[in-house]
């Protein structure tokens, strides 16, 4: 478990005159802007606001038309890769293989071997680890639980999350938000991306708006007194 | 249009002039092959210039490959066409020149076979240009152009290999053999005349590239400006 | 993680995949039937003149199935994005490129070892010259087309009409290879003239691209 990123209290994300043209349409225009850590940051916009694309330029998958983007102190995510975690809108995960599977391959990548941290992973997330049914016979819910324990099962100091509850039944996604809202406890970053955002009321510090590819408002939220939500079972 | 350009294009022209008269009027006409041989003027500078273009291509990818300079990817982009252009004008010259003369259209020897494939990949390179979704089309554009000239070298090789195993027809010795003094004049002041139009062509086809991607980059830039307001 | 490491869980994983579903292997080997047959109503086997160029038809045989091995070797990782989380993580992309070449390898070289039985049988082929040879030429051929396809699988992955690009792009640049493989089988089976001269061309062939598909491949990856 890391602590605070470092005592100096860096901001976690620097985004400077951050521009993202696909062809003619800007999807992300000018922001400038910068994130502190250890912090629940819920992203929330109309559709084509360009939340997708920023979480995937700070993911690393796209690059900057123009500005730059200073992820974790580093120039470039791929230095610091191992510790951001992402989890896209789409799946990424192996139909073919079962749950346990696919998170020991993505640990692999990780250089992680220990099959505890897969199990613990699953456990979290509220899904059976011992179970074989492979992953294209999931529910929609189950397999979202799945995407986002491989998004965080490396332990990363910061997690892009892309609509992690669509599909996920209130319960669970309520579940998962009070997962978040440890893991932030722990001094991670975590950003939400999601069009559900009361889920994440009482849990997340602050709400980012954007709107057509800027970042119009940031409000601070209040926060819940005490985190009463236990872990869901096995499902 | 620059003045330096304007000069550029007057002087092509009259070397492009005093080239066909030294080819078509002054050269002396050949023992064997009569007057068809003077194709030979156009056939073998054209086929340097197609493959000057590809070069140029070659380093032009690397450059964008190594710095994303839009720059080299135009110049890439132009020398491609230029140089498939140029390519077709060689496969389509070489068999007319054969023809009366060796009785054949064509024959699988080195030379032949490699510049069937250069073109092959070329035309490979251009179709992926215009197959390739966004902006990742010059990347991938650029990395086709390298495997394609890597892979030139090793074409001509194995057909060469090949050809001493499984001899051809013999094409009269091939047709940079003993070339008469006389013929080297308008050999020499053709591949200058076709070297400078390539050079239009290469620098004209640039333009339009830079152009266009100007008005990509004034579209995306209003694009950005209508949201400041 | 090593890179290594990392190639060999990679082909593990897939390897695993594959055998659970069997997909890309059965079709393979059903369309690798299919040319043989086809081959054999074009190419009378009857006929003196076939069995001289049976080494050619072998191979085109082979790249004919090879391109359906190749045009899948994607395709998982597309089905779900999956290629994002492989870019995000720290896993060296060169290692991905490896354990699919190798993959495709495997797969093609089980193609062969079905092939090639049918056209000995078809074709009444024996071989005159050492049959090692007839393996080396085999294994260095089928890494020729292989690792430039797998190249080429990837980046055609980014165009649109993906499965005719793949083909358009390989085959003229693999026209030294499959012209080595050909002329090498012939000259082994017909045992007249020597085949190190092909063989030595393909292990350059082999060397030079391997090395330029290393080098570009990462830029393929992330090309978004």
């Amino acid at each position: 478990m890391t602590g605070t990123i470092d005592a100096t209290n860096q901001p976690v994300i620097v985004l400077q005159n951050l521009v993202k043209f696909f062809g003619r349409f800007a999807a992300l225009r000018d922001i400038s802007d910068s994130f502190a850590p250890g912090r629940l940051y819920v992203v929330v916009g109309d559709n084509g606001a360009g939340k997708s694309t920023l979480l995937r330029v700070l993911a690393g998958l796209m690059e900057p038309s123009q500005g730059s983007v200073t992820l974790l102190g580093a120039k470039t995510v791929r230095e610091v890769s191992h510790r951001v975690g992402y989890m896209g809108h789409a799946p990424l995960l192996y139909d073919e293989l079962s749950g346990m599977e696919n998170l020991r391959y993505f640990a692999g990548l990780y250089g992680l071997h220990d099959d505890g941290i897969c199990t613990r992973a699953m456990q979290t997330v509220g899904l059976d680890p011992e179970l074989e049914r492979r992953v294209g016979q999931y529910s929609q819910g189950m397999r979202q639980r799945l995407s986002l324990a491989r998004a965080v099962l490396h332990n990363p100091e910061l997690m892009l999350l892309d609509e992690p509850f669509s599909n996920v039944d209130v319960h669970s996604a309520r579940d998962m938000a009070a997962v978040l809202g440890r893991v932030r406890d722990q001094g991670k970053t975590i950003f939400v991306v999601t069009h559900q955002a009361p889920l994440l009321e009482g849990v997340a510090d602050e709400s980012v708006q954007m709107s057509a590819g800027q970042i119009v408002f940031r409000q601070v939220m209040t926060r819940n007194p005490v985190v009463s939500n236990t872990a869901g079972g096995g499902r | 249009m620059k003045p330096v350009s304007v000069l550029f294009i007057v002087f092509t022209l009259a070397l492009l002039g005093f080239s066909t008269y030294q080819a078509l009027v002054v050269a002396p006409t050949e023992q064997t092959m009569g007057e068809v041989q003077r194709i030979f003027y156009y056939h073998a500078p054209t086929a340097w210039v197609a493959g000057l273009c590809f070069f140029v291509n070659f380093l032009a990818s690397v450059a964008y490959l190594l710095r994303r300079n839009s720059n080299a990817d135009a110049l890439a982009a132009a020398s491609a066409e230029v140089g498939v252009v140029f390519c077709t004008i060689v496969l389509i010259t070489g068999p007319i020149w054969a023809r009366p003369v060796w009785g054949i259209w064509w024959t699988w020897d080195a030379r032949l076979t490699t510049t069937l494939v250069l073109w092959l990949i070329y035309v490979g390179y251009l179709i992926l240009r215009r197959f390739a979704t966004g902006s990742q089309t010059q990347t991938l554009a650029a990395v086709v152009a390298i495997f394609g000239f890597v892979d030139v070298p090793i074409v001509y090789m194995s057909i060469r290999w090949f050809r001493t195993q499984h001899p051809s027809p013999v094409i009269g010795g091939g047709e940079n053999s003993g070339l008469d003094p006389a013929m080297w004049h308008a050999f020499l002041w053709n591949l200058l005349a076709f070297t400078c139009v390539g050079i239009i062509f290469v620098t004209a086809r640039y333009r339009l590239q830079k152009l266009e991607d100007q008005v990509e980059a004034e579209h995306a830039r209003l694009a950005l400006e209508r949201s400041m307001r | 993680m090593s890179a290594f490491g990392v190639t060999r869980t990679t082909l593990v994983k897939d390897l695993r995949m594959e055998w659970r579903s069997k997909d890309a292997i059965n079709s393979m080997l059903f369309f690798s039937l299919l040319v043989v047959v086809i081959f054999s109503f074009a190419f009378n086997p009857t006929a003196e003149e076939s069995r001289v160029i049976a080494g050619g038809l072998i191979w085109v045989a082979v790249l004919f199935a090879a391109v359906v091995a190749l045009n899948q070797t994607w395709a998982h990782e597309l089905r779900n994005q999956v290629l994002d989380a492989y870019r995000v993580s720290p896993a060296p992309p060169n290692a991905l490129f490896l354990a699919k070449a190798l993959g495709n390898f495997l797969f093609v070289v089980i193609l062969e070892a079905l092939m090639a039985p049918l056209f000995v049988v078809f074709y009444q082929l024996r071989s005159v010259g050492p049959l090692w040879q007839l393996v080396v030429v085999t294994l260095l051929g089928t890494w020729a087309l292989v690792v430039n396809g797998t190249f080429f699988a990837a980046l055609s992955i980014r165009t649109r009409s993906r499965e005719i690009m793949l083909p358009l792009i390989l085959f003229p640049i693999s026209i030294p290879a499959v012209l080595a493989m050909v002329d090498a089988t012939t000259t082994i089976l017909s045992g007249e003239g020597t085949p190190e001269f092909w063989m030595k061309m393909l292990l350059v062939y082999d060397v030079v691209f391997t090395m330029v598909c290393l080098l570009l491949f990462e830029s393929v990856l992330n090309a978004e």
